[in-house]
């Protein structure tokens, strides 16, 4: 890939990321991620990597970060100032950037890879892909969509409101007794609405079981 | 032509961006994106390599830290949203049960 | 005569430079047509959608049986000459200019780099789909062979499906910098159905894809050009009928058009997601609604009507089918202007029927959308993948 084009790639990268752990505001932060999500998509495609660079941007940016701006909403965070145990940001800082030297030295002399014949770029094409992926790493792929639906199941279990014990009783009161809502049963068709508790998501997602 | 030390200075580079904002957040979701950031610049490194070394094993690995990294961002971020409905806070100093 | 060679010189090939030299002034020609092409059909795209926003008010009035607008006077001009009432041709370009003239404010509280950064973080990702749309085949002008596609990539619909997903920013930023409840309820319905309404959009390109063996949209358009039994386009609808319901469905509830439009609800949440907004912003959003209605309907054309084939016109001329199927000889700028017309012919023919939809199908509530996305179009999308690829094993892989 061009330099020009890596130059302008590779700062804005850096800016993005830089973005991403210095703004105060999380979809600021977020924004910030996704350009840089972006941009390391670019890159992948400029280094030939064609199917990959666009699955990340398909995934990576259009999915998983979305799901990121939700959580924010729903938790309704808002920007906040600066403050915490300062002597461990420091050291931390200090930490980050002598990894950041050590690991910018180490590449820049990277005698042995440069020795090394320049071989045949890999084919980025989705059929290459496809090939390696259900032959070489079937089981991982099968596997992997395992986890997948692990997750998933796993992702709706965690983040869904059982109903306070406040609703329990309303709803033992009026004769529902499983935690299905009421509206999806037949015999409960004659219900006044009233009866059915009216679960507002107010975005504060304080569960009244702990007060 | 870029030689490939390039692309892995900047995959150091962001995985180190990753690391300050690790430690230094206290956001919970901040320090998760700062997370991926870190996955990211590993990914770089990996496809690099692998256009270096001339096989697709580098873009096959990329595929399924992708796919794995939704999976963790997934299930992440359903913790968080538990923990939020638990303690009523995202910060990190806050979320202390375990210290002694 | 011999090209000039400039920039790069002949060197012993080392094995270090596998590029063969080019002369500079074949570089900046293939520069200057390939910007050509990029301006014309994103300028085609912004003025398509520019008239479907004049032809929708117009539309609607002739389906609700009224008039609708037609007097409009700009700066009192059309009236006190006498003629307000030109109706066609003022009331085209009064709304456009109307939006760029208002004043544009931002709300108090309201992130300011945000609120203006979300309507064009909203259109550009769909405008940069049109750089993979092909208008025609090719066109031959002197020497040189001009693909009528502004960029040649063979993983053009993956890259749709990229910009697609990258457009659910722009509206979900602009709820959320609006500093208003309503907007922000409006944005988080819009991202939520649209990243919904993608899974069905991309099973439908898969079964597509799956079909035609190539995800290049020049290639699946020539390939549309063949026939059957001597007379039978081989159109995509005829191979992919599940498909084209779900691609069609899916892109009219991407660009959150009734029946979908709960996020822009006019009586439920004054605008939705662009309430905040007003003069030039507004006018973007607006242009992205219509310009999505433009890529449904070019994406539809191209996968499943053929794209820019015209029944039995090939490269040479009219091949008309039958035992004495008569050959018309055409030049080659003749069958791309065909080739350009048909196109174009298809997919306005696409961008009225969902005008026609939206005006005559009442808006579907939240809950139901999202069962309808969910379990409704996914599922039929991956039964219908399931089944393309059976058949496509079956009968033997190439289409």
């Amino acid at each position: 890939m061009p330099l020009w084009l890596f130059s302008f790639l590779a700062v804005l990268a850096v800016i993005s990321a830089l973005g991403v752990i210095l703004q105060r505001n999380p979809v600021h932060c977020l924004l910030g991620l996704a350009v840089n999500l972006l941009d390391i998509g670019v890159i992948f495609i400029g280094l030939g990597a064609v199917t990959v660079g666009f699955l990340q941007i398909i995934v990576y940016v259009g999915a998983i970060m979305v799901l990121f701006l939700f959580v924010i909403w729903l938790l309704n965070l808002q920007a906040e100032g600066f403050g915490g145990y300062l002597g461990v940001k420091f050291f931390g800082a200090v930490g980050a950037a002598t990894l950041a030297a050590e690991l910018a030295v180490m590449f820049w002399r990277a005698a042995p890879i440069s020795r090394l014949l320049a071989a045949p770029a890999p084919p980025g094409s989705i059929t290459s892909l496809g090939r390696s992926l259900f032959s070489d790493y079937l089981i991982a792929f099968e596997v992997t969509s395992v986890l997948l639906l692990t997750a998933i199941v796993g992702a709706i279990g965690l983040a869904r409101r059982l109903p306070s014990s406040a609703d329990l009783a309303e709803r033992s009161a009026t004769g529902q007794t499983s935690l299905r809502s009421a509206s999806s049963t037949v015999e409960r068709r004659e219900q006044i609405p009233e009866s059915i508790p009216a679960r507002v998501d107010s975005g504060q997602g304080r569960d009244r079981r702990i007060a | 032509m870029t030689p490939i030390s390039y692309f892995l200075v900047l995959s150091g580079i962001l995985f180190a961006t990753g690391v300050v904002g690790v430690l230094v957040r206290r956001n919970i979701i901040v320090m998760f994106m700062s997370i991926e950031l870190m996955l990211n610049a590993v990914n770089l490194a990996f496809i690099a390599l692998g256009r270096r070394i001339g096989s697709i094993d580098g873009q096959v690995i990329v595929f399924f830290v992708i796919t794995v990294a939704a999976a963790e961002a997934a299930v992440g971020l359903g913790i968080i949203i538990s923990l939020f409905r638990n303690r009523a806070t995202v910060n990190a100093d806050e979320l202390n049960l375990l210290r002694w | 005569m011999r090209p000039r060679t400039g920039g790069w010189e002949h060197k012993a090939n080392r094995g270090t430079q596998p590029l063969t030299p080019v002369p500079r002034s074949a570089m900046l020609i293939e520069l200057v047509i390939g910007a050509l092409k990029a301006i014309v059909i994103v300028l085609l795209a912004l003025s398509l959608a520019g008239v479907l926003l004049w032809f929708e008010r117009k539309g609607a009035a002739l389906i609700q049986d009224r008039i609708g607008a037609n007097r409009a006077a700009v700066l009192g001009v059309g009236r006190r000459l006498g003629l307000p009432n030109l109706g066609l041709v003022n009331t085209l370009m009064a709304d456009p200019l109307k939006l760029f003239t208002k004043e544009d404010f931002v709300p108090e509280g309201a992130d300011h780099f945000l609120h203006g950064l979300a309507p064009f973080l909203a259109l550009f990702p769909i405008l940069i789909t049109f750089a993979v749309v092909p208008m025609g085949d090719t066109l031959r002008i002197g020497s040189r062979t001009i693909n009528l596609q502004a960029s040649h990539l063979d993983v053009a619909a993956l890259y749709v499906l990229a910009a697609i997903g990258i457009g659910v920013y722009g509206l979900a930023l602009g709820g959320w910098a609006s500093n208003n409840r309503w907007s922000l309820l409006g944005g988080i319905r819009a991202s939520a159905q649209m990243i919904s309404y993608e899974l069905a959009l991309g099973l439908a390109f898969l079964s597509v894809v799956v079909t035609y063996g190539t995800l290049d949209l020049q290639e699946i358009c020539r390939i549309q050009g063949a026939v059957w039994f001597g007379w039978l386009p081989r159109w995509g609808i005829l191979v992919q009928p599940v498909s084209f319901l779900l691609l069609l469905t899916a892109g009219m509830a991407e660009s959150k058009r009734v029946p979908f439009d709960v996020p822009e609800a006019e009586s439920e949440l004054v605008a939705g997601y662009f309430t905040e907004y007003s003069g030039g912003k507004q006018a973007v959003f607006m242009m992205t609604d219509f310009a999505e209605v433009v890529l449904t309907a070019v994406l539809v054309t191209l996968f499943f009507f053929g794209g820019w084939q015209v029944p039995w016109l090939y490269h040479d001329g009219f091949h008309f089918p039958g035992p004495h199927g008569a050959f018309l000889r055409l030049p080659n700028y003749a069958v791309a202007i065909l080739q350009i017309v048909s196109f174009w012919a298809k997919t306005v023919f696409f961008c009225t029927f969902q005008i026609l939809v939206r005006w005559t199908l009442p808006r579907f509530r939240y809950d139901q959308l999202m069962q309808f996305g969910w379990k409704g179009l996914v599922p039929v999308g991956l039964l219908n993948l399931i089944v393309t690829a059976l058949v496509v094993v079956l009968v033997g892989a190439k289409y």
